[in-house]
């Protein structure tokens, strides 16, 4: 059996002539894996939920809850015919007259902001929750109709010049913070859920078992990222200027420029979560912990600036926190790069920090 | 047994004709993951234009060897030389000249099948257009269907393609056939056979020894991580001495029946029972088959069941090992 001789029939390979692959360049390794990374994701109907729909969802949503409606008008109890006569001289107050039993359990259960009473002699007890926004506005209207009503002249005669100028409503607020949040979003998440689910399929070591090179296939999910990137802030963005009238001040480059050093630490972030992990229902509890805190520090529905001091440098460091501010001083007060060079830095250390970890640790099969 | 797996070379003219048709050489293989040992010091040489089969249960270190054949696995130690050249160097060239296919990829599922083929095509230097490869597996009237829809013989014919999209002179496959009905099995076949004419060397790992007998030139048959038989399918068949295997069961065991005169039969080799069957090795088909029925007659034991076979590499496996292929 040693023999050689003993093998059968040995067919040498011919030499065939081999087809050199056409130079094209949609025949790059480059633009094919682009391309697949595009298709997977736009044959994907739940991801273009997400990143398309779901944003704008919010923000018409959240435009209508914390639209900017002419001043309400506040809902009071009171228990006697004369009071509810003197306050009802204030248009801005709705006035219920209500047994005392009835205006009690109103002012328990937040049917009312504020309850008045008369008092001993010729007084008035004014009955609300001095923390409610709502309580404190109702204890200034009724005081004001009870003194007016009983024959206070104002000293000095004021009048009002109403203004609403676009910038500073909550829609304009809101619109730069979730475009920070879908930058966050789409990067993490786009990044994290095709890598892990590649691994896991094993199509990642199919791959790296061709000559690919190997950095073509992270930076397809880079170019892909930044192409989608145009498609996603000006569908975001249009939007909000469009049907919200949301200020764009700053320059546009300067915006371009930002959402790019933004999607690549984010991007950069992603590449760190999904760098080992094998099933999908890890990267997904792992994505969920990073963002998580960001959705709620960081500025997105409400100011950062909520949290206590002491947490605030913690907060700024943050790449979302860094993101939203830098969008919002950018559309709302048009500041330019060199005004937001802090959060850029800050961004900048999140790529430098992230990304030559993340192909350190980075995981193959 | 006469079975070796590395052929002493006794002169440099013998030595050099194997160089030149060695596509693969492996030496002293290991690899150890964690405490279990997958392939313990394994010598391997498959020559140019031949199909190679790796045979062994699951378990055995197949994939583990291949793989790192593959250039995907680092060995513990030892050597691999593949068409002449080294992983640790020429890794870049070695890429371009084999096709690859690996046990349990699951390609992209929203991209077609021609995407898919483009994309691996884009990867290599060379190789035939992606329709050409296309029909090369028969999936034609695939190619604008999203690798999700196909059937399982389908993805597998896919995988296939995606091996041969680089012209490669060196294919790889990987258990191609595990999980198919037997349709598909055939239908891969008949593409591995087709590969085969074109000259292409292959080296295939199965846990299925009809696989292995049809498809492969020379076979290997492993366990524990090592070679414990190696030759054509023809000849290690006859290394056992056997030619014959019959089976039968015995029933309505009014009293047991005894082994002992059977194995003391003309041109019988080996008597085994197991789970109420009888397996009996046996050199002369003539001779044994007339001598079982008078003793069965004799011990008025009533036969249910009778069957012969030529012995197959199954039972070169159970003859080795004591075991069944698929009993792991």
């Amino acid at each position: 059996m040693s023999d050689i001789t003993a093998i059968p029939e040995i067919r040498p390979r011919e030499a065939t002539a081999k087809l050199p692959r056409g130079a094209t360049l949609a025949d790059h390794p480059l633009v094919q894996l682009t391309l697949t990374r595009f298709r997977e994701f736009l044959r994907e109907p739940e991801a273009l939920f997400w990143v398309f729909i779901f944003p704008i969802l919010l923000a018409a949503g959240l435009g209508l809850a914390f639209r900017n409606r002419p001043a309400d008008v506040l809902k009071i109890a009171t228990v006697t015919p004369e009071l509810a006569r003197s306050l009802r001289q204030d248009k801005l107050l709705d006035v219920r007259q209500l047994p005392p039993a009835a205006a009690d359990e109103a002012l328990r259960t937040g049917k009312v902001a504020l309850l008045a009473e008369p008092g001993p002699g010729n007084t008035v007890v004014f009955r609300y929750d001095n923390t409610n926004p709502d309580g404190r506005t109702a204890r200034m209207l009724a005081d004001r109709a009870v003194q007016r009503a009983a024959g206070r002249v104002d000293p000095v005669a004021v009048s009002d010049r109403l203004m609403r100028e676009p910038g500073s409503r909550y829609i304009d607020f809101l619109i730069p913070g979730l475009l920070g949040m879908n930058l966050m979003g789409s990067a993490i998440w786009g990044m994290g859920f095709a890598i892990v689910d590649a691994r896991r399929r094993k199509l990642m070591k199919r791959l790296i078992a061709t000559p690919m090179p190997r950095p073509y296939y992270l930076l397809s999910f880079l170019l892909s990222r930044l192409i989608m990137l145009v498609v996603e802030v000006g569908f975001l963005l249009g939007f909000g200027v469009w049907i919200f009238k949301v200020p764009a001040r700053g320059s546009l480059l300067d915006l371009a420029a930002l959402c790019v050093i933004a999607s690549l630490s984010f991007g950069a972030l992603g590449l760190l979560i999904a760098s080992r992990v094998k099933t999908i229902e890890a990267a997904s509890g792992l994505m969920n912990l990073v963002m998580m805190p960001m959705w709620i520090v960081s500025g997105v529905f409400f100011s950062a600036q909520r949290f206590p001091d002491m947490l605030q440098p913690v907060i700024r460091a943050l790449p979302l926190t860094a993101t939203i501010d830098a969008l919002r001083a950018n559309m709302l007060q048009g500041a330019d790069l060199a005004h937001v060079a802090s959060q850029l830095l800050v961004l900048a250390a999140w790529l430098v920090v992230c990304f030559p970890i993340a192909l350190k640790l980075f995981r193959w099969r | 047994m006469g079975l070796h797996a590395a052929p002493e070379f006794r002169d440099t003219r013998k030595m050099l004709a194997s160089t030149l048709t060695a596509a693969l050489r492996v030496r002293n293989l290991r690899k150890t993951f964690k405490d279990v040992v997958a392939v313990n010091g394994l010598d391997l040489e498959v020559r140019a234009g031949e199909c190679f089969g790796l045979l062994g249960p699951n378990g055995a270190g197949k994939t583990t060897t291949i793989e790192i054949c593959e250039g995907l696995t680092e060995p513990d130690s030892g050597e691999v030389e593949l068409l002449g050249m080294r992983w640790d160097k020429d890794a870049a060239e070695l890429r371009q000249r084999l096709g690859i296919q690996l046990q349990e990829t699951q390609l992209a599922d929203k991209v077609t099948v021609l995407e898919t083929i483009r994309l691996f095509g884009s990867f290599f230097r060379h190789g035939p257009p992606a329709s050409e490869v296309i029909s090369l597996v028969q999936l034609e009237e695939k190619a604008n269907s999203r690798v999700g829809g196909l059937s399982g013989g389908q993805k597998q014919r896919l995988a296939l393609a995606c091996a041969l999209v680089g012209d490669p002179d060196f294919l790889f496959l990987d258990e191609p056939t595990t999980g198919l009905d037997p349709q598909a099995r055939r239908q891969l076949w008949d593409l591995i056979e087709q590969f085969k004419l074109q000259g292409r060397t292959i080296l295939l790992t199965t846990h299925y020894m009809d696989e292995a007998e049809q498809l492969c030139g020379r076979v290997a048959i492993m366990d524990h991580g090592k070679m414990i038989a190696l030759g054509t399918p023809r000849e290690l068949i006859a290394s056992i001495g056997v030619e014959h295997m019959v089976e039968f069961s015995a029933g309505g065991t009014m009293r047991p029946l005894e082994l002992a005169p059977l194995r003391r039969m003309e041109g019988v080799r080996d008597v085994q029972a197991e789970n109420g069957t009888v397996q009996m090795q046996v050199t002369e088909l003539h001779r044994a088959v007339p001598a079982l029925l008078d003793e069965l007659e004799r011990q008025g034991v009533p036969l249910t069941e009778l069957r012969t076979h030529s012995a197959t590499l199954e039972d070169v496996f159970v003859t080795l090992t004591g075991r069944h292929l698929r009993d792991e």
